[in-house]
């Protein structure tokens, strides 16, 4: 049995206005375990706190109830004052009998009486609490980054900066992702690799950060402060710490015709390649899909010439195995596949492009130069065509296309227009909409300045159809304001296709224990409050991977992602909640019910060894709850078919005595 | 139907992220509800089991509340969503039973819904009352 000691609070007049302070006091003395029950003006003032130690230490108090304001408010401040009298902290409860009683009922008999039957649920709680401690586990000081696009690049800089170890895990075998096919960007149109490239070397020369290029993430296990991982990292048949990068292999090179995926294959390359000038690393890479020494042994010639000697043909598949604390996630997008698109005839003209693929046309190292020339002729094309919300926006029932707004798709297909009418004045350009969304700064000015400074034509509303007929598109669509139909004669149509998470997404998220939604972005431990890191406790947003997101909102994330990192590198070792979910082994049964509806991926299975009433071993499946990464929301305790799984803190016959002395 | 002076007896659980800081809310507001409400909290709706509920009203409750976050805003991500379900389980089971759907209720109350906290207590508490005693359910055996 404990001894509680009961301390009922006035708060001034704010508690003792409508509850008849002194007949609660008198009330909970009686209940059972109470050995000392009393009241005062402000239990949280110096003087009552001093009350509750000197209690403790004169009744031999082993729990506390407090009758006083929320817990919210002032629970921690009484749990100090409880550890700093000798007795354990989770050993307090409060009955919250100003905000949730004296405050709302305005009868001081009721008042009263319901402070009274609240007291008594809380000395029922506490006559079950248990000591809780928290436990600690140490944190591995690296980082691990997944995704080398602008995303990946700043917060791998933020966390070395701040002193630590970062490994970035990019796919492709450069760092850069999607910036680096970006011409100019909006709204400064300042352009993206003289603004990117520079922080591409500053990751290459860092000290602190090692660059896993053409690597993939293969296997995750651990929890916070403690990810043990496993990366994959491809053969590249190129050695890359000889590698001079000269590219003298990419000119000899016999296969030429491999599409060139960095000009989203309007131009090609051969089949031993740097993917762009700035590539960091800067080595090349041979493409085994169609190198003809790898397919069929005849060839070779990159490596007669290669003067380092860093060719390679019989290179492997390495696999890596790190240690880290923290994981951030920087996957990024990729545009939706047109297919389901027929009216737009983008499979049928090579005239109709992707907004992506408008960028490398415009781009100085693009297929053209940054000369724009249709892709069918090469001629210079006249009227263009720009359609936005090509699969944005669209509603569920369409089964095409997504229902989020893109956000990035408005700002720079304004771009776009403008530069196209900057270059070439003898060129009209027509913006088909439904909004357009600009909040951001400097970005409705943006949007005003194609329309009023560069004559830009938007029209609210949709094209219905694109037909090519001979050289032409002719476009047909909808002006939703003078309710009339519209025919444009164009010689290239622009699409500003949706954009969506990148295909590694979902299995990374299985991997992380990370939770999505149903399109395929990360979602974040709160969407309001904690918008960078994922419900998995040490798992990190950072860009696109969250949401459709431009470069300063990428880069304004990056960072806040990175300043949660170092956070959490910093500590030497976690302090767990200890309000947590345990496991009663001799009752689980190994169902697994438990871990499936864990959220956090906190419960593992175990076979373990039992001794048997008959002396005998037996080998059973348990479950074990790993208290590092509960999180104590207890949906685990009532999935449990069997009743093992109770909650520290919350547990099951903490709360039915809770019911039983509301209901007595 | 209703006895003179009866006053129903209500069990609330309420989350402690949105709905317990809701309940808080409405009495930094003074927005007044029936002192039948009595507020057990729980770290999320979740961790409500429906043995809880049936307990409150094997000892006499005739009414139980359970509130949590919105769906979708729940703090532990998922746990309202596993809430719903159990209890459209629940709910159906005491369906079967004949004990009336207004004695139970699964409400979402944000942590800045003071008012609505308030206003679903009031309105909770009035049907309850005009159904009047909980006689089903209740366990003679269990009164003191």
């Amino acid at each position: 049995m404990q001894r509680i000691g009961v301390f009922v609070c006035w708060c001034g007049s704010n508690i003792a206005g409508t509850v008849d302070v002194q007949a609660v006091s008198d009330a909970l003395k009686n209940e059972p375990g109470v050995v000392f029950s009393t009241n005062y003006q402000y239990m949280c003032s110096q003087a009552g706190q001093n009350m509750i130690k000197d209690a403790i230490a004169e009744y031999k108090l082993t729990g506390i109830v407090i009758c006083s304001c929320s817990p919210r408010m002032h629970e921690a401040t009484f749990r100090k004052t409880a550890e700093s009298a000798g007795i354990n902290p989770y050993m307090v409860e409060i009955a919250n009998i100003r905000e949730q009683c004296s405050w709302v009922h305005k009868d001081k008999e009721t008042g009263t009486e319901k402070a009274i039957i609240l007291g008594r649920t809380a000395i029922a709680k506490v006559n079950l609490n248990a000591p809780l401690t928290a436990g600690e586990t140490p944190v591995t000081k690296r980082a691990l980054v997944i995704g080398g696009g602008i995303a990946g690049i700043q917060t791998a800089l933020d966390i070395a900066d701040a002193g630590f170890q970062v490994d970035i895990v990019e796919k492709k075998p450069t760092i850069g992702g999607k910036m680096t096919q970006l011409d100019k960007t909006f709204p400064t149109l300042d352009c993206a690799a003289c603004i990117l490239t520079p922080k591409m070397v500053d990751v290459a020369q860092n000290e602190n950060i090692r660059i896993f290029s053409y690597s993939e993430v293969k296997e995750v296990k651990g929890f916070v402060g403690n990810f043990d991982v496993k990366i994959t990292k491809h053969a590249r048949y190129v050695k890359e710490d000889v590698c001079t990068g000269c590219g003298l292999c990419t000119e000899k090179c016999p296969m030429k015709k491999v599409p060139n995926e960095h000009n989203l294959g309007m131009d090609t390359r051969s089949a031993i390649y740097i993917p762009f000038a700035q590539a960091v690393p800067k080595v090349a890479t041979i493409d085994p899909d169609y190198c003809n020494m790898l397919k069929n042994g005849k060839c070779g010639l990159c490596s007669k010439i290669c003067a380092a000697g860093a060719i390679d043909y019989t290179q492997k598949d390495e696999e890596i195995e790190e240690k880290y604390g923290a994981i951030v996630v920087a996957t990024g997008y990729n545009p939706i596949s047109l297919d389901k698109f027929d009216e737009f005839a983008y499979n049928q003209s090579k005239d109709v492009v992707t907004s992506l693929e408008l960028e490398r046309l415009m781009n100085a190292a693009g297929p053209t130069g940054g000369t724009l020339l249709r892709p069918s002729d090469g001629k210079h094309p006249h009227t263009i065509v720009m359609v936005q919300c090509v699969g944005s926006r669209c509603s569920a029932g369409a089964r095409k296309g997504k229902e989020y707004c893109s956000k990035i798709c408005c700002m720079y297909t304004a771009k776009h227009a403008m530069l196209i009418r900057d270059k070439y004045p003898d060129t009209e350009v027509y913006v088909f909409y439904i909004d357009v969304r600009t909040p951001g700064k400097n970005f409705d000015e943006f949007y005003r300045r194609a329309v009023e400074e560069y004559g830009v034509h938007y029209i609210k509303g949709m094209v219905g159809k694109v037909s090519p007929e001979g050289d032409i598109l002719k476009v047909q669509g909808s002006d939703l304001i003078t309710n009339e139909q519209i025919h444009i004669d164009a010689d290239m149509v622009v699409l500003a296709a949706a954009i969506e998470p990148d295909k590694s997404a979902r299995p990374l998220a299985t991997m992380l224990t990370a939770s999505m939604d149903t399109n395929d972005f990360f979602t974040e431990a709160h969407p309001k409050l904690r918008p960078v890191e994922s419900p998995t406790a040490g798992v990190y947003l950072s860009g696109a991977c969250q949401g459709p997101k431009d470069i300063p909102e990428t880069v304004a994330q990056a960072g806040a992602a990175a300043s949660k990192v170092i956070g959490l590198l910093c500590k030497d070792s976690l302090k767990n909640n200890p309000c947590i979910a345990h496991s009663d082994e001799m009752m689980c049964n190994g169902c697994s019910c438990c871990e499936k509806v864990c959220a956090y991926g906190a419960i593992t299975y175990v076979d373990k060894e039992f001794r048997m009433p008959d002396r005998t071993t037996q080998i059973r499946r348990v479950s074990q709850v790993n208290p590092a990464v509960c999180q104590g929301c207890g949906a685990c305790t009532v999935a449990c078919p069997s009743g093992a799984m109770n909650l520290y803190g919350f547990a099951n016959e903490q709360i039915i005595a809770e019911v039983d002395a509301i209901c007595r | 139907m209703q006895v003179e002076g009866y006053r129903p007896l209500i069990v609330a659980f309420c989350c402690n992220w949105c709905s317990y800081a809701g309940a808080d809310l409405a009495g930094n507001n003074r927005l007044s509800y029936p002192a039948d409400v009595k507020i057990i909290r729980v770290p999320c709706s979740c961790r409500v089991n429906p043995m809880f509920i049936l307990r409150a009203f094997q000892r006499g409750a005739d009414g139980v509340i359970l509130c949590g976050c919105h769906p979708g805003d729940c703090h532990y991500t998922t746990g309202n969503f596993y809430t719903r379900r159990r209890m459209a389980l629940l709910f159906s089971m005491l369906d079967y039973l004949g004990i009336e759907r207004e004695r139970t209720r699964v409400e979402w109350v944000s942590a800045a819904e003071g008012a609505k906290f308030a206003a679903t207590m009031n309105d909770f508490a009035r049907k309850v009352a005009e159904l009047g005693e909980n006689k089903r359910l209740e366990d003679l055996r269990c009164k003191q």
